[in-house]
C-alpha cells in the first residue's frame, strides 16, 4: 500500500506520545519533534541546566570499512585521519576541489579499519567517487542505527546511574562501548549544544529500552525530551552552524558566491594543511590560507539599548521571536551592506539577541560596530550590533 | 588610619542591592568595600542547606524583575546566573477540582473555558489592559523619580517624561490606571470575572507583602505592580534562579569579585561617621573604623536613617517620614524538605511524580477572594491566619540540584503571619504557623505529612532577626501608593540621595521597590557616580 508519510525514527512510539504540540519537523525525511511542549523554555533550560534527551536518529550515517578506509577519509575530509586513535571522534568538514564546503559531520574510529561518518545530507555518491580503486566498503546505516543526543550538565550523573561502566573517564570527543538496560550501546562525548553532552548510538531494534531507562532514571535529574527548536537556540549560542541554514553546500550552490570555504566558516582548526599527501581541495585551501579569506562567519551581539530605542519610537517594548530565526538579515556599516546574519536568536541565558553572521573583510574583526536589520512593526530598521568571538557561550564543564 | 581602611565608597549591606551597587561603582573604577553583618552575603536572597542535601531558598524565592541590563552589564551569566522558567500556576479548589494557568495561551484558555466561558473571554482583554497599564508605568521604573515640588531642570524633564507616557495612553487606559491606583483588587477583579478560584488567585498577587486584604483599597495597584513581571515575560527575567535566590546573590557576588570589590562578612556597622555635615566613613561594631568619600546603605530605611545615623544629622520632617514608613511584615515562609512529592487529589501524579507538570510551577492556595479576606481578618486582630494564603513552589522540580535525587524541597510563602502577633512570636507560635500551613495543604494533598523530612518556619520576626529587615517586610516597606515613586522612602528624597551629604540609599525601601530586581542598587550607584567624587 502506498504510504507517503515521513519515516518514523525508532523512538517514535515514545516521542509521539510525548510531543504535546505535534509540531513535527521534517529532518532528512523523518519526523523530528519540533518541541515536546508548547513553549520552548523548559526544553532550552533542560539543555543548559539539567539533561536534554534529543532523538537525532535522522542523522545520516555511513560505515566505512576496509584496508583503505582511513585513506579514503584522509582524502575526503580536511582532518589528518592518520593521526586519529581508535575510540576517537573528529569533527570535520569536507570540500570540493575548489576548497568549498560540501557538508560537515563527525568521523568516529571504531578500530584500525572501521569508521563511521555522519552527515547532514546524503554523501554516498561523493564518497564512492573518491573511493575508486580503494579497498573499502561504504554502507549507509541511517535506518539501522538509532541515536540519542543527551545534552546538559546533569547528563554524566544520569549516565553513571544507567550504564554498566561509568562514563567519568570518557573524554571530550572520545567514544566507548557500554550497556544500558541490557542493550549494547556506544557512547561518544559529542553534541550540538556546546554543553556537557553525549551521543548514544544503538541498534535500532534496541532503541526503546534505552530511551525508557534514561527517562526513568533521569526524572530525578531534570531530564526532559527536547526537540530540534530548543536545540537550534543552544547551537547558535555555541557558535555551531547548520548546513542549508548558515551555509550552502558547494554541491547545491547555483552561483559561486553561495559557496563557503572552511576558513570562512571559522573551521581553520579542522583544516590540516600540514597533513601528508593529497586531499580534496588542498590547493585552493592553501591559497586561501596564504591570501586570507574574503568572508568570515562571526558572532553578532545586538545592542539592547539600541533595539529599545527603535521599538520605543513606535511605543513598543522590543519584540523578540520565541525561537531561532533562520532568515537572512542584512548587516550594514554606514549605508553599505557588508554581510548578512543567517541565524539569529534570543539567548535566554545571556539575555542577549545574538546572531551568526557572514561579514566581508575587514568588518569581521572582533569588536567591529555594525548594524543588523530588524523589523519594527512592519518597518525595516537597523539595530546597532557588535562583532564578538564565537562561541557566545561555553561553560567550563563542556570539556572537563 | 591605614590606607587599607580607606575607600572611595563604603556600602552597608551585602544583599543583592548592595552587591549590585558595589559592582557598578567598581566598574567605574572606584575602590569599594561592601560590609555584610552576616557570615554570608545575599541578605534576603540567600540559599542555605538547613538540612544536609536540601537547599532552601530561605526568604525570597522567585526572581521577579531582575533588570536585564544588570544581567548584561555585570555579565551575570558568566558568573553563574541562570533564571529558570516557572511555567504554570495551579490552584486546587475546595470541591476537588482545580484551576490551572499554563504558559501557553491556548492551553490556559481551554482550561478556563472548562470553568467559565465568560471568564475565558474576559481573560484575554483583562490581560491586555493590565499589560498596557503596566507598560505605561514601567518606563517610570527606570527614571529617577522627579520631585513635583522642585523646579530643577532634571525634575522638570523627569515630570515631562512621565507626562508623555501618560499622554500616550488612550482615554480608556488612563481611566483604567486611575482606577487601579485607587481600587481594591477585589473590586477590580469582580468587574471582570465570575469564577471564584480565578478571582482568588489573581487577588492574591494584590496582597503580597502588604498588610492589607483583597478588599482594601490600594491593592489593585499592587496587582498591577506584579503585572510588570509579565510584560517582561518575553525576556524571561522572571522565574526561579538556579540554586534559588542565593544563586542570584552568588552570581552578583562573583561579579563583584571579578571587578575587585572588597566584600567583608561578619562586619556589622554600628554607625556612619559624620564630619562637617558629610558622611565620611563607618564605625563597625568591633570598633574598626573605615573611611570613604561616600557611604551607601542597602539596609532597610529605618536602620539606614534611624540606627546608623544620629538623628541630629537629619531634618525632623525627614525623620518623621521614616518613622512613619510602614514596614510591618505580614508574611512568613515555611521551607520543607521532602522525601517525595505531595500528591494533590485534584490532579494526582503517577510514579514518583518526576513528570508531574503541576509541581514544576507554582501551587496557589487561593480558592476565592473570601478565603483570602478571611485570612486577613485573623491578621487584622494580630492572629496567624487559620487558613492562610499559600504560594508554593517545588524548587527541586525546576532545578534538580536543589535536593538529593528523588527527594524534593518545597517553598511555601504564607500570608498572613503578622509581625506584631498578639502575645509575641515564640517557638510555640512558630510551630502554630507551620501547622496552619501543613493542615491547609493537607486538605488538598492528604499525603503531605508523610513526605516531610524536615521543616523550617520563618516568621516576620525571623526575617528581621536573620536578614536584618526591620519589621520583616519582604519589600523593606509595603508597596502602597503612598510609599512608592517620589514618596519612597520619603518625600523629596526619592533620588537615592539623603539629607546627609555623601550618604546614599539604594535598597528595596528606595525607588522602585522590592523584589529581587536590583534596580535600587543600580540606580543609586549611577546617581552616586553622577555626583562625582
Amino acid at each position: 500500500m502506498l504510504n507517503l508519510n515521513l519515516k518514523t525514527t525508532p523512538f517514535h512510539e515514545r516521542t509521539s506520545a510525548l510531543c504535546q504540540p505535534q509540531n513535527w519537523r521534517k529532518w532528512a525525511g523523518y519526523f523530528a519533534a519540533g518541541s515536546y511542549e508548547h513553549t520552548l523554555d523548559r526544553e532550552y533550560w533542560a539543555i543548559r541546566n539539567a539533561a536534554a534527551l534529543i532523538d537525532v536518529s535522522p542523522l545520516i550515517k555511513y560505515v566505512i570499512k576496509g584496508r583503505d578506509a582511513a585513506a579514503l577519509l584522509h582524502r575526503v575530509t580536511t582532518r589528518n585521519i592518520h593521526k586519529m586513535s581508535v575510540g576517537q571522534v573528529f569533527y570535520t568538514g569536507w570540500c570540493d576541489e575548489e576548497g568549498k564546503m560540501i557538508d560537515d559531520g563527525t568521523v568516529t574510529r571504531f578500530d584500525e579499519t572501521t569508521f563511521r561518518l555522519t552527515a547532514a545530507e546524503p554523501n554516498l555518491r561523493w564518497l564512492m567517487m573518491n573511493a575508486v580503486g580503494m579497498d573499502v566498503e561504504i554502507s549507509e546505516v541511517t535506518d539501522d542505527v538509532a541515536a540519542l543526543s543527551f545534552q546538559g550538565p546533569n547528563t554524566r550523573k544520569v549516565l553513571n546511574k544507567v550504564t554498566e561502566k561509568p562514563v567519568d573517564e570518557l573524554k571530550y570527543f572520545r567514544l566507548m562501548t557500554n550497556k544500558i538496560n541490557g542493550v549494547e550501546v556506544t557512547i561518544s562525548r559529542t553534541g550540538y549544544t556546546g554543553d556537557l553532552g553525549y551521543e548514544i548510538w544503538m541498534d535500532a531494534k534496541d532503541a526503546l529500552p534505552v530511551w525508557d531507562k534514561l527517562m526513568e532514571v533521569g526524572g530525578d535529574y531534570g531530564i526532559s525530551p527536547v526537540g530540534i527548536l530548543a536545540m537550534d537556540m543552544a547551537r547558535v549560542e555555541a557558535g555551531l552552524f547548520m548546513l542549508d541554514v548558515d551555509y550552502t553546500s558547494a554541491s547545491h550552490a547555483w552561483i559561486e558566491s553561495q559557496k563557503s570555504s572552511p576558513f570562512e566558516l571559522g573551521l581553520d582548526w579542522t583544516v590540516a594543511l600540514d597533513k601528508p599527501g593529497y586531499f580534496v581541495g588542498r590547493r585552493a585551501l592553501e591559497k586561501e590560507k596564504r591570501e586570507g579569506s574574503a568572508w568570515k562567519m562571526v558572532g553578532l551581539a545586538v545592542d539592547w539599548v539600541g533595539m529599545e530605542k527603535l521599538f520605543g519610537k513606535v511605543g513598543l517594548p522590543p519584540q523578540i521571536p520565541g525561537s531561532a530565526v533562520r532568515a537572512s538579515l542584512p548587516v550594514m556599516v554606514g549605508n553599505v551592506q557588508v554581510g548578512y546574519a543567517s541565524t539569529s536568536t534570543w539567548s535566554p541565558l545571556l539575555k542577549t539577541y545574538i546572531a551568526l553572521a557572514h561579514l566581508q573583510k575587514p568588518y569581521y574583526e572582533i569588536g567591529t560596530d555594525v548594524r543588523m536589520e530588524i523589523t519594527v512593526e512592519h518597518h525595516r530598521q537597523y539595530a546597532p550590533a557588535k562583532v564578538v568571538k564565537l562561541p557566545f557561550y561555553e561553560p567550563e564543564w563542556k570539556k572537563r | 588610619m591605614t590606607s587599607s581602611n580607606t575607600y572611595d565608597a563604603i556600602i552597608i549591606g551585602g544583599g543583592h542591592n548592595g552587591l549590585v551597587a558595589g559592582a557598578y561603582l567598581a566598574r567605574a573604577g572606584k575602590k569599594v568595600v561592601v560590609l555584610e553583618r552576616r557570615p554570608i552575603v545575599g541578605g534576603a536572597a540567600v540559599t542555605e542547606e538547613i538540612f544536609p542535601g536540601y537547599k532552601f531558598t530561605e526568604f525570597s524565592y522567585v526572581v521577579s524583575l531582575l533588570r536585564p541590563e544588570i544581567i548584561r552589564d555585570l555579565e551575570l551569566p558568566k558568573h553563574g546566573l541562570k533564571i529558570l522558567p516557572l511555567p504554570s500556576t495551579f490552584t486546587p479548589m475546595e470541591n476537588g477540582d482545580y484551576l490551572a494557568a499554563w504558559d501557553d495561551h491556548d492551553l490556559t484558555r481551554r482550561e478556563l473555558y472548562r470553568h467559565s466561558p465568560k471568564d475565558a473571554e474576559a481573560y484575554d482583554e483583562y490581560a491586555r489592559v493590565m499589560a498596557r497599564a503596566a507598560k505605561a508605568i514601567k518606563p517610570i521604573i527606570n527614571l529617577i523619580p522627579p520631585d513635583p515640588s522642585s523646579m530643577s531642570i532634571r525634575d522638570l524633564m523627569g515630570l515631562l517624561k512621565v507626562g508623555q507616557y501618560a499622554a500616550s495612553l488612550s482615554e480608556k487606559e488612563l481611566y483604567m490606571v486611575a482606577k487601579l491606583a485607587t481600587q481594591s483588587s477585589a473590586d477590580l477583579l469582580e468587574e471582570w470575572f465570575e469564577f471564584d478560584a480565578l478571582k482568588g488567585t489573581k487577588a492574591a498577587s494584590g496582597i503580597i507583602g502588604t498588610y492589607l486584604g483583597p478588599r482594601s483599597p490600594g491593592t489593585a495597584y499592587v496587582l498591577l505592580h506584579h503585572y510588570m513581571g509579565e510584560i517582561d515575560g518575553a525576556f524571561r527575567a522572571w522565574g526561579f534562579a538556579k540554586n534559588g535566590s542565593g544563586g542570584v546573590s552568588g552570581a552578583i557576588y562573583n561579579a563583584t569579585q571579578a571587578l575587585g570589590v572588597e566584600v567583608r562578612v561578619n562586619a556589622s556597622v554600628q554607625q556612619v561617621k559624620v564630619k562637617g555635615g558629610r558622611a565620611v566613613g563607618v564605625i563597625l561594631e568591633n570598633g574598626d573604623e573605615l573611611d570613604s568619600k561616600v557611604v551607601m546603605s542597602a539596609a532597610d530605611p529605618k536602620r539606614t536613617f534611624l540606627q546608623f545615623v544620629e538623628q541630629k544629622h537629619l531634618p525632623d520632617d525627614f525623620v518623621t517620614s521614616i518613622q512613619n514608613f510602614r514596614t510591618r511584615g505580614s508574611s512568613g515562609k515555611v521551607n520543607i524538605a521532602l522525601s517525595k512529592l505531595p500528591n494533590f487529589t485534584a490532579l494526582p501524579y503517577t510514579g514518583n511524580g518526576a513528570n508531574s507538570v503541576l509541581h514544576r510551577g507554582a501551587v496557589s492556595i487561593s480558592p476565592s477572594i473570601d478565603y483570602i479576606e478571611r485570612a486577613y481578618d485573623d491578621a487584622k486582630y494580630g492572629q496567624i491566619s487559620k487558613r492562610p494564603y499559600i504560594d508554593m513552589i517545588f524548587p527541586s522540580m525546576i532545578d534538580p540540584d536543589m535536593a538529593p535525587p528523588g527527594h524534593h524541597v518545597m517553598s511555601c510563602f504564607v500570608q498572613y503571619a503578622p509581625y506584631d502577633l498578639e502575645g509575641g512570636w515564640n517557638d510555640q507560635r512558630r510551630d502554630e504557623l507551620g501547622e496552619a500551613v501543613i493542615a491547609t495543604i493537607e486538605q488538598y494533598a492528604p499525603n503531605i505529612r508523610e513526605c516531610i523530612v524536615g521543616m523550617q518556619v520563618i516568621s516576620p520576626k525571623d526575617i528581621e532577626r536573620i536578614a536584618g529587615i526591620t519589621g520583616g517586610n519582604i519589600f523593606h516597606g509595603e508597596l502602597l501608593l503612598h510609599q512608592i515613586f517620589f514618596l519612597r522612602p520619603a518625600p523629596q528624597w526619592a533620588d537615592f540621595r539623603t539629607p546627609l551629604k555623601g550618604y546614599y540609599f539604594g535598597a528595596s525601601g528606595a525607588h522602585p521597590g522590592g523584589g529581587v530586581m536590583g534596580a535600587p542598587g543600580m540606580l543609586a550607584a549611577k546617581e552616586i557616580l553622577k555626583d562625582g567624587f
